[in-house]
């Protein structure tokens, strides 16, 4: 599905991304974890084609191409989604709306008929209520308004609609009490098939409890410095970060 | 031999036009009006950049122009369906149309009047002898200047609008100006007169339209009287032909717990200024001026506001927010002045921009003078580009960039139209928000 091979990336001239390698398999789920300042939404960000960072070096193919030469909106066509850990407050622009015009431009990259909005109305009900979000939120503007919540149930309900390839959840379960983090986690089982993937990019092994990833990865100055299966994440909460990054410095 | 020829100035100018103007007048009442006005024509001089109230706006090339009185230029003959077409059709509205300045009733449509509301031209209400005409016809107007006295002494037919006492205006009342297209450099004078009476409510909405053809230049002139109680909307879209000039004044009087609501919105003219005054002159007065421009090209656009807190107990709020592009340049400048005896006045402005280009500019000038001490006043101005994480997160979905500009710019937008109590109308101003950009709009 995606291959990530030496990446390297740097914002104002600060290097975040020393050489990262990654393979993400269909059918798969990947955590990424990590202590503060590791790089970990900066490899979302750089993935999905933010343009303050600045590669600078490595390769990344995604379903056959070559990612990086990509624009952002090309990549979300190819089947990228970025799940953000600040979604963005649009005022005057319906969820409804904003999420139709992606739909079809999506669509229409591949030459594929545009969605009806009988066929829109309804994948809309469907999807609303596997993150149960009320029918007033989807007409509201997007996030406009939206608890902090509210902003990261809509991120997964994006997510159901469009279902990409390729999810890239940032830091999703940040800020979220017990029962939002359910809901959230609900959604994410709900897109998961063999033949798409989830990076889950997060501080707290406590969302493994609800999504189970088949690998998890320790982020630490830019580099993966150790994978392992979901068994890594007990240890990381039991032990810390300390007893992998030492002597990485 | 040399022949000395003596160049006429752009004063002396307008003050031939209105000499011949005067002439035509057959009231007396009028008449004497009309004679002051040009005589303090005469002894006026346009504005320049010296001039602190017009700093950022330069007449110079603009009075270069030798305009004719679109009076006695072609006459221009539009058919129904022309005014269909350029009117706002997509609401119910009382119609009021004046090409040229001048009042055209065989076009207008407002039979179904109801509530003895009175719309008539000026120089009928002044010949009936109608006391509010003739009480207030400028009058309401303060800080006068030459464009002021241009207008007066010029104009040669304007609308007089009663609303009686406790009448509620149903539907709104549209005032279409047309200009433009008399075969010459013109200009035109147009005048509007409102009185809204006590407990009163009505909203109108104004739309300037040009014509396509030689350049013009339209003066216009705004008075509104608000009684005790009387709330008044009015909605002013300004879509002028792209070479031309629009220079108008609104003078607003309130009194006791009146409600004044003014939305601007500025499209298509070559230079632009807008001056709005409004006097709250007694307790418990609400007032609003908003607006929102959209410049291109070479295009200025001048918002220049000032409100007068006379007394304890009043609200001001004035929300003015441009979106400019290529070379245009935007202005607004807002002055504010709470008196000693006005005290718990809430004051708030707000001015934000956001720049599409390189070559765009913006500036503000706000202006606060307060001498009583027990007031909130607020005011801030920004200028900046569309947000780029918001750009960003809507790229990251699929959507091209174009399209994710033009959702941030209605995003941007929506603060100020949001608020018009005319749903259609605000589908008609985000219609001609894209239309001016060249923009397709996304909703």
């Amino acid at each position: 599905m995606i291959t990530i091979k030496n990446l390297k990336a740097k914002i104002d001239n600060k290097e975040i991304l020393r050489g990262l390698d990654l393979q993400v398999n269909a059918g798969e789920v990947h955590a990424i974890m990590g202590p503060n300042g590791s790089g970990k939404s900066t490899l979302a960000n750089v993935l999905t084609g933010h343009d303050s960072y600045e590669v600078s070096g490595g390769e990344v193919i995604f379903n056959e191409k070559n990612l990086l030469n990509l624009a952002p909106e090309d990549r979300a066509r190819e089947g990228l989604f970025l799940g953000f850990q600040y979604p963005v407050e649009i005022p005057g622009v319906s969820n409804a709306t904003f999420l139709q015009t992606a739909i079809n431009e999506i669509r229409k990259y591949k030459n594929e008929e545009e969605i009806t909005p009988k066929e829109f109305l309804a994948k809309m009900r469907e999807k609303a209520k596997v993150v149960g979000m009320d029918s007033s939120l989807i007409s509201r503007a997007v996030n406009t308004g939206f608890s902090g919540g509210e902003k990261k149930k809509n991120e997964i309900f994006q997510l159901l609609m469009l279902d990409p390839k390729l999810a890239i959840l940032d830091e999703t379960d940040s800020g979220l009490d017990i029962d939002a983090l359910r809901i959230v986690s609900q959604g994410v089982n709900e897109y998961k098939n063999e033949n798409n993937a989830v990076i889950l990019v997060t501080h707290y092994q406590r969302l493994l409890d609800y999504i189970v990833p088949d690998f998890i990865h320790v982020l630490y100055n830019g580099k993966i410095v150790k994978s392992g299966g979901k068994e890594l994440a007990l240890e990381l909460e039991e032990k810390g970060y300390d007893w992998i990054t030492k002597g990485e410095n | 031999m040399s022949v000395e020829v003596k160049k006429v100035t752009p004063i002396e100018h307008f003050v031939q036009s209105a000499e011949k103007n005067i002439t035509r007048s057959k009231n007396n009442y009028l008449k004497e009006l009309q004679k002051q006005a040009k005589i303090d024509l005469e002894n006026s001089v346009f504005p320049t950049v010296k001039n602190e109230e017009w700093k950022y706006t330069n007449l110079k090339k603009f009075l270069g122009n030798e305009f004719l009185p679109a009076s006695e230029l072609d006459k221009v003959e539009l058919s129904k369906t022309e005014i269909e077409k350029l009117k706002f059709n997509s609401f119910d509205s009382h119609l009021l149309v004046f090409v040229n300045g001048m009042f055209e009733k065989e076009l207008s449509d407002y039979a179904e009047l109801q509530n003895k509301i009175i719309i008539t031209s000026i120089s009928e209400a002044i010949e009936s002898k109608n006391e509010l005409a003739v009480k207030y016809l400028s009058n309401v107007s303060t800080n006068n200047s030459s464009f002021d006295y241009l207008n007066l002494s010029n104009f040669v037919d304007g609308l007089f609008v009663h609303i009686p006492d406790n009448v509620v205006a149903e539907k709104p009342i549209q005032i279409l100006n047309i200009s433009g297209n008399v075969g010459a450099i013109s200009f035109s004078s147009s005048r509007n007169l409102i009185v809204a009476g006590k407990n009163s409510q009505s909203t109108f909405v104004q739309k300037h339209i040009g014509l396509s053809g030689e350049l013009y230049f339209n003066n216009v002139s705004t008075e509104m009287y608000i009684e005790k109680n009387g709330i008044l909307n009015f909605y002013k879209v300004e879509v002028e032909n792209d070479n031309s000039f629009h220079v108008e004044k609104t003078d607003v009087m309130q009194m006791r717990d009146s409600q004044f609501n003014h939305f601007n919105f500025t499209f298509s003219g070559k230079l632009i200024r807008n001056d709005i005054n409004v006097n709250l002159s007694d307790e418990n007065i609400e007032s609003t001026l908003n607006g929102l421009y959209i410049a291109n090209k070479s295009q200025h656009i001048d918002n220049s506001t000032f409100i007068d807190h006379a007394k304890p107990h009043s609200t001001s709020n004035q929300l003015y927010k441009g979106i400019l592009d290529d070379k245009s340049h935007g202005v607004f400048s807002g002055k504010i002045v709470v008196a000693k005896d006005a005290q718990l006045t809430n004051a708030y402005q707000n001015s934000n921009s956001i720049i599409l280009s390189d070559d765009a500019r913006v500036d503000t000038k706000p202006q606060l003078e307060i001498y009583a001490d027990d007031v909130k006043c607020t005011h801030g101005a920004t200028v900046g580009q569309l947000d780029k994480s918001a750009l960003f997160y809507i790229l990251s979905r699929g959507i091209p960039k174009d399209k994710a500009m033009s959702m941030l710019i209605t995003a941007f937008a929506e603060s100020v139209v949001a608020e018009l109590k005319i749903d259609e109308l605000k589908d008609e101003i985000n219609h001609l928000i894209f239309e001016h950009l060249n923009r397709d709009k996304v909703l």
